[in-house]
């Protein structure tokens, strides 16, 4: 049975509707979407955590949702929202986790309002380093919790304008399909997704706990973003949800089990991932039939190959247009 | 009279009318069996394919209706899904209506609804608690809250998951909620659900169906376990759906209206369907 309790007891506000704009525009990895939401604003967000089940948290406030893993051997951090409320970030962790360190931070990909906050949570932390990585690692970056990432991940935030602080840069990249280790009694696996929301996403899967943060493949709020500048392709967003779906187990009755959490909406289970990716699916099946019918893209906008879905979906971040426009771009490549 | 005995008067008027409120309240709690005449079509050998006549939808229904496949059902995660509790009480099995008390006082702290088919589990909290934030899960019961107003037991449902009002793709969302009144006959052997559904998405106005129930005195309710198993051999990722303003995608209205020689735009649905006047507009 799932468990998500507020940590202080108190009903959580939902933050989401004031900052997904900004956390959404910060996606250009600059610090363009203070424009939207102030500094002042996001300082001011709160904090909260919920449990979802086995070692892992949720916390919310600003930007994509953080993931926390607390066990005997620390604390891990999926994400790390945007510098100005990392500071509440690592406030809850100490709450929630006292006298336990920060040893690892994952990136899921490089967008703003999920790595802004990287120095201060990383600062906050320290990753045991030793032997024969210990001088190489000693002399390359500051001390602090390991961030680790897709090498896309790296070479987006590696070549952003404006540049982004070294201090905020993964220190540990992995190419390939998968990079996975064992901490607090659990193996954590990265999984690659390919050419999907971004170039460098990475679902991530504590495999005792049972539970998958999506990053920015699966959103409830809305179409997902597909970052073209970055990338991003219909069918990989498609592919990592089958992937999700591959590795979830319902309890019973297509319900609870494997938990997962998306990064801009609710907790979500295998059931709740499947409609997600029969809506993208039949919406990516119906625009490559127009596509072969020989339509423009304005011809298939006016066809409104999502108009089904539109009034749950489209007001979000992603407006409709954008969203099937982003899938008829992919689609023509 | 001495004072024992004035006490002992006095209890023996004061007791019945302490206790009430409690010995008159409609009990729900049993096992009730579906009554099948009223909607007998739909509701067991099932709706036909395009037929959303009375029902009170906006066009993105009529298109999530046109393009819905059966083979969709036989897709391996999609073939455990119980009904959403929008559907769960119209369709197939017993139910069994329990309380949960609190040990210590006895007050009702909950009641639990379970329906045979696909083992459908519910749990409507009576204790006045508030409903969750936007993060929380959502389930095919949902979360519902319940009070009794009168002999009428009273129930608002949030967090459904994404499901269906009727079973030929007719899609329910998971931002709809779900009102629901339990009444009782005088002597409580039947029960009328009167179920209202309202969904930003997909419906026009509040969708009002009953259902009628009967105690029962003697039941067996048996398991109901589900593995998925694959059928068909697809590819992975494939969705069975009709496409998008094509000829197959308007079979299904166009075959119904012509069976049952009613016009299309009756088959097409929309609140107006549901009214008596859009007979005389038929008969135009």
């Amino acid at each position: 049975m799932i468990k998500l309790i507020n940590t202080d007891g108190s009903r959580a506000k939902n933050l989401l509707p004031k900052v997904l704009g900004a956390a959404a525009l910060s996606v250009a990895l600059s610090t363009a979407f203070m424009g939207t939401a102030s500094a002042q604003d996001l300082a001011d967000v709160e904090v909260n955590s919920y449990h979802v089940q086995g070692n892992v948290w949720v916390l919310t406030g600003a930007g994509g949702h953080v993931t926390v893993q607390i066990g005997d051997q620390g604390v891990l951090v999926v994400d790390t929202q945007f510098a100005e409320t990392a500071p509440k970030i690592v406030e809850e962790i100490e709450r929630l986790a006292p006298g336990k360190t920060i040893r690892y931070v994952i990136n899921t990909h490089a967008h703003g309002d999920h790595t802004g906050g990287n120095a201060i949570v990383r600062s906050a932390g320290e990753t045991i380093v030793a032997g024969n990585e210990a001088g190489d690692v000693g002399a390359t970056f500051e001390p602090g919790a390991e961030v680790i990432a897709h090498e896309n991940v790296m070479l987006s935030m590696a070549t952003a304008n404006p540049p982004l602080p070294f201090e905020a840069w993964p220190t540990e990249v992995y190419i390939g399909n998968k990079y996975d280790f064992y901490f607090n009694g659990e193996p954590v696996e990265l999984l690659y997704q390919g050419r999907a929301h971004t170039n460098g996403d990475s679902i991530i899967f504590f495999r005792k706990s049972d539970v998958i943060a999506a990053g920015d493949i699966y959103v409830t709020e809305g179409f997902p973003f597909i970052d073209q500048n970055n990338f991003g392709h219909i069918n990989g967003i498609i592919d990592g949800l089958n992937q999700i779906i591959s590795i979830t187990v319902p309890l019973e009755q297509q319900e609870g089990g494997t938990m997962v959490i998306s990064s801009h909406g609710r907790l979500s289970d295998e059931a709740d991932v499947v409609e997600y990716r029969d809506m993208l699916t039949i919406i990516r099946d119906r625009v490559q039939y127009l596509i072969d019918e020989g339509m423009s893209l304005e011809e298939v906008l006016e066809v409104g190959p999502a108009r089904d879905y539109s009034n749950r979906y489209g007001n979000g971040f992603i407006s409709t247009d954008d969203f099937i426009t982003a899938v008829y771009n992919n689609l023509s490549e | 009279m001495n004072k024992f005995t004035i006490k002992a008067f006095a209890a023996s008027f004061l007791f019945p009318l302490l206790t009430a409120p409690f010995l008159a309240q409609a009990s729900v709690e049993g096992y009730w069996q579906p009554i099948y005449h009223e909607d007998f079509e739909e509701r067991l050998p099932g709706p036909e394919a395009g037929d959303y006549a009375g029902l009170p939808i906006n066009d993105a229904m009529r298109l999530r209706g046109d393009t819905w496949q059966s083979g969709l059902l036989n897709v391996p995660e999609h073939q455990c899904k119980p009904h959403p509790s929008t559907y769960g009480f119209r369709g197939i099995g017993n139910l069994h209506f329990q309380e949960i008390l609190d040990p210590e006082s006895q007050e009702l702290i909950a009641l639990t609804t379970h329906i045979e088919w696909q083992a459908q589990r519910r749990t409507i909290y009576m204790d006045g608690r508030e409903h969750p934030n936007e993060l929380y899960p959502h389930t095919w019961g949902g979360f519902s809250t319940g009070h009794f107003e009168g002999d009428t037991l009273v129930v608002h449902t949030t967090h459904l998951k994404a499901g269906w009002i009727r079973r030929n793709g007719m899609a329910l969302s998971d931002e709809a909620t779900l009102d629901e009144y339990f009444m009782l006959n005088d002597d409580q052997t039947l029960m009328t659900h009167v179920s209202i559904v309202t969904d930003p998405n997909y419906l026009t106005e509040p969708f009002i169906r009953t259902n009628g129930w009967s105690r029962l005195h003697e039941v067996n309710m048996g398991p109901y376990p589900c593995r998925p198993a694959i059928e068909i051999d697809r590819e992975v990722g494939e969705i069975p759906h009709w496409m998008i303003d094509t000829e197959q995608s308007h079979a299904g209205s166009i075959e119904f209206s012509e069976r049952w020689n009613i016009p299309l735009e009756a088959a097409r649905g929309g609140a107006h369907t549901a009214l008596p006047e859009f007979m005389d507009t038929v008969a135009e």
